[in-house]
């Protein structure tokens, strides 16, 4: 029992908001989600797989990956989150090369995944429809046709290559791993109300697969993808505690220098109490990214309830902290100008991307033994 | 980073396990399981014996004086499985957890040698006397005031005052008690950390009932009250430094401790839930499930400040434990209520005293004020945890 940082999990930590509190400042983030071209800093993107080698930080050297489990995965999605970095590396690494170390053989993972760490490769994970439930929505049929859609696909514009959930003809699900650019697949980018994060919509007309395109080795692949989703639930608890954290941090900083009333307004007990109960929260949220991670690192058979938690923990408390934040800085945190709805925004958008808190917590019911009508 | 623990610790856990089983089902059976407490007072004190006699009392504790000198994990598997066992609430805690700790830091050797062993026994309980009827969560407005005497066994100190909500005092045979010992003096300074014994003619107790129906607390008065001179626990006149002093070697632990009693709490509320069909309730399934993942995250909480070192800085969560686990405590009452519906309402019998769950509800309505209310808890978070500016004084 050791649940404070390794030295060099204090390290990694260290070296990625050092790079991103140098290089991925407010103006940093505004210039790439407003611009109308890739939607991310290519060459901050770069330096951050290359230079930095976050790309494998959860995968095992074979794939070039430095091994530092899910415990450094959430490291760096916290400090991305804490600066709403615009960069396809959750989608990329946190879920797509995720889902081929659980789904691929041997040699599809060879294939697939140094690419995805060195950053040449993006990768997305297309895997719900476009409707408001989660389930995949395309089809493959027995001839290894694709059709449907896949929606809410991040950084679906951006990436090369495309893991696809799929429904089976034959009953069961399918992961496919494909070429953006396959004959018959459009991607459709929208604007999304969280712009440091756009949404796409994948469209599947008639695709023909080969079956190296298909993940493993035929059988149904539905665990694996109840599997990487529960590990892209756990990264994206870390992204949401850093940015309550950072979205409280701001709130503090603002509220100890604004004054009214010949005070500064951190002074009145109304909102000392309410950054207090935001401070308990980012802490609280902070624990159960963390914890969520260790328990994968470990292989313990908790994985499924510690995602349910992480994730209906962090997703309330970040946006609670987000929506505190606009409050406290009065008409300022309005503004387009201001980050505090740059915040808001993505902790709506985190709590929604795989499912509700409330669906979660659903899952947690059913875990602990509470009985449903027959 | 990790929360599992090595394989010597958990045959440590084994070992803890099998003596607890032994003893609770053997010559304990009848207080397992046990949820007042204020119940069954004498076979509790037997049992702070036998915890004291097999070194199971405060493992913590340098082994000089009782304990075991155990470390963090091995305290952590103690409470774990000293609640999973259904032992009964310590009786002698404000001794174990306030006193104790207390006396181990700022006490004298002389001091230690003579509290430590009675309070590892349960031979001495102790009392706490802090609270005033002017002094609750402005704890340093204190007026109680003691002074230097030479009596006929000594120099003595003789005190004078009240202090009120003093819980347990009517079972303990001590109390420490903070006191104005310099004439004149206001605020946190000339105040001063005294021990005195409570079977005496200058100490009087009032039992006052709580909202609960029982009555665990008391108005202590001191009405020429002795105690030795040497009864002073650091330098008299730095009883506030002592006082606080325990509050910032808080570390999380007392919130592990009694967390396996709120997960059997919790246990009892899913039963309850689903024996009369309000786990069907999707909105009841939501409360539970979020109590469940709530208790789990105030676990993980306290063990990142327990896996600080002794000499590290303790960061800013260390702060929060409190508030977390009283109001997810008051909380779980709550939802314990909204389960059962109007039959929680009927006492099993004829006296003013209510099964476990809506002892509960009833029960924590207190947890969110005593040891620091809610709101000061808030005030402290926001100043020393975020830096915001200070309460202005009246
Ligand atoms: C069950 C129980 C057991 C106890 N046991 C003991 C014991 O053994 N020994 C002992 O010494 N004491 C004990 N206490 C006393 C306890 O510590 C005090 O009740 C507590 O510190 C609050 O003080 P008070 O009751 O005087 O309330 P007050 O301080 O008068 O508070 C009243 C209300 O005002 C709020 N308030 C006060 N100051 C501020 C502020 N600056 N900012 C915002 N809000 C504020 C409080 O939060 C509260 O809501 C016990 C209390 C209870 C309920």
């Amino acid at each position: 029992m050791q649940f404070t940082f390794s030295e060099e999990e204090t390290l990694l930590q260290q070296s990625v908001s050092g790079f991103l509190a140098s290089h991925a400042g407010s103006a940093a983030i505004r210039k790439a989600m407003e611009d109308d071209g890739a939607g991310y800093d290519p060459a901050l993107w770069r330096a951050t797989m290359d230079e930095m080698g976050l790309g494998g930080i959860a995968l095992p050297p074979r794939h070039g990956g430095a091994e530092m489990g899910q415990v450094g995965l959430a490291i760096v999605m916290m400090e991305m989150g804490r600066v709403l970095l615009p960069s396809p590396y959750f989608s990329s690494v946190g879920m797509a090369a995720q889902a081929i170390a659980l789904a691929g053989t041997d040699a599809q993972q060879d294939a697939l995944l140094p690419g995805i760490v060195s950053g040449e490769t993006i990768a997305a994970m297309a895997w719900r429809g476009t409707g408001r439930g989660q389930a995949p929505a395309a089809r493959l049929d027995d001839g290894l046709r694709l059709t449907g859609a896949a929606g809410f696909v991040p950084f679906g514009h951006a990436a090369d290559l495309l893991v696809v959930a799929a429904q089976r003809d034959g009953g069961g699900i399918a992961l496919a791993a494909l070429p953006a650019d396959m004959p018959g697949i459009a991607v459709e980018r929208h604007v999304s109300m969280d712009l440091t994060r756009p949404l796409s919509t994948v469209r599947f007309d008639n695709v023909a697969l080969l079956q190296e395109h298909v993940l493993g080795s035929g059988g149904d692949a539905s665990a694996a993808l109840a599997r990487t989703l529960d590990l892209a639930r756990i990264a994206l608890a870390a992204e949401q505690a850093g940015g309550a954290e950072a979205v409280l941090d701001l709130t503090v900083a603002y509220t100890k220098d604004r004054v009214q009333f010949g005070r500064p307004i951190g002074s009145f007990q109304a909102l000392k109490h309410r950054m207090a109960d935001m401070m308990v929260e980012v802490e609280t949220a902070r624990t159960a990214a963390y914890y969520s991670a260790c328990i994968v690192d470990e292989g313990s058979d908790e994985l499924e309830e510690a995602a349910a938690i992480a994730a209906s923990y962090c997703s309330e408390a970040f946006m609670d902290c987000a929506g505190n934040a606009i409050q406290l800085h009065g008409g300022i945190g309005f503004t387009w100008e201001h980050d505090a709805h740059l915040y808001f925004k993505r902790a709506r958008a985190d709590a929604v991307l795989l499912d509700d808190a409330a669906s979660q917590r659903e899952r947690i019911a059913g875990m602990i033994g509470l009985e449903r009508a027959a | 980073m990790r929360t599992g623990f090595t394989p010597e610790q958990e045959e440590f856990r084994v070992e803890v396990a099998g003596w607890l089983d032994e003893q609770l089902s053997g010559p304990f059976a009848a207080i397992r399981n046990l949820s007042s407490m204020s119940a069954m007072i004498p076979e509790r004190r037997a049992w702070e014996t036998a915890l004291g006699e097999a070194g199971w009392s405060a493992i913590g504790w340098p082994e000089q004086y009782g304990g075991r000198g155990a470390n963090i994990a091995e305290q952590v598997i103690f409470a774990e499985e000293y609640a999973r066992a259904g032992a009964p609430g310590r009786i002698g805690h404000i001794g174990v957890t306030l006193a104790g700790p207390t006396l181990i830091h700022f006490g004298s050797e002389e001091q230690k040698r003579r509290f430590l062993p009675p309070i590892l026994k349960g031979e001495e309980l102790w009392a706490q006397g802090y609270s005033e009827p002017n002094a609750g969560s402005d704890l340093s407005n204190i007026r109680t005031k003691a002074r230097l005497d030479d009596g006929p066994n000594g120099p003595e100190w003789v005190i004078e005052g009240q202090k009120i909500w003093t819980s347990l005092a009517q079972h303990a045979q001590w109390i420490f008690v903070l006191c104005r010992t310099e004439e004149g003096s206001v605020g946190p300074k000339g105040l001063s950390f005294l021990l005195v014994p409570l079977d005496q003619p200058g100490v009087t107790l009032r039992p006052i009932r709580q909202m609960t129906g029982d009555a665990e607390f008391n108005e202590t008065f001191f009405d020429g009250a002795r105690t030795a001179a040497a009864n002073v626990v650091g330098q008299p006149g730095e009883g506030w430094k002592v006082a606080m002093g325990l509050l910032s070697h808080e570390r999380g632990a007392s919130s592990l401790a009694i967390q396996m009693t709120f997960r059997n709490e919790l246990q009892k509320v899913i039963d309850a839930a689903n024996a009369n069909g309000a786990a069907q309730d999707p909105l009841i399934r939501q409360r539970i499930a979020t109590a469940h993942a709530g208790l789990k995250l105030m676990r993980f909480n306290a063990l990142r400040t327990l896996s600080k070192g002794d000499n590290e800085m303790l960061s800013r969560e260390a702060f929060i434990h409190k508030i977390y686990w009283g109001t997810w405590h008051k909380k779980l009452g709550e939802l314990a209520m909204d389960v059962m519906g109007a039959p929680g309402l009927i006492a099993p019998g004829p006296d003013y005293a209510f099964d476990v769950l809506p002892h509960l509800y009833l029960y924590t309505r207190s947890e969110t004020i005593h040891g620091g209310t809610n709101q000061i808890q808030r005030n402290i978070i926001a100043e020393r945890g975020l830096g915001l500016p200070r309460e202005p004084r009246g």
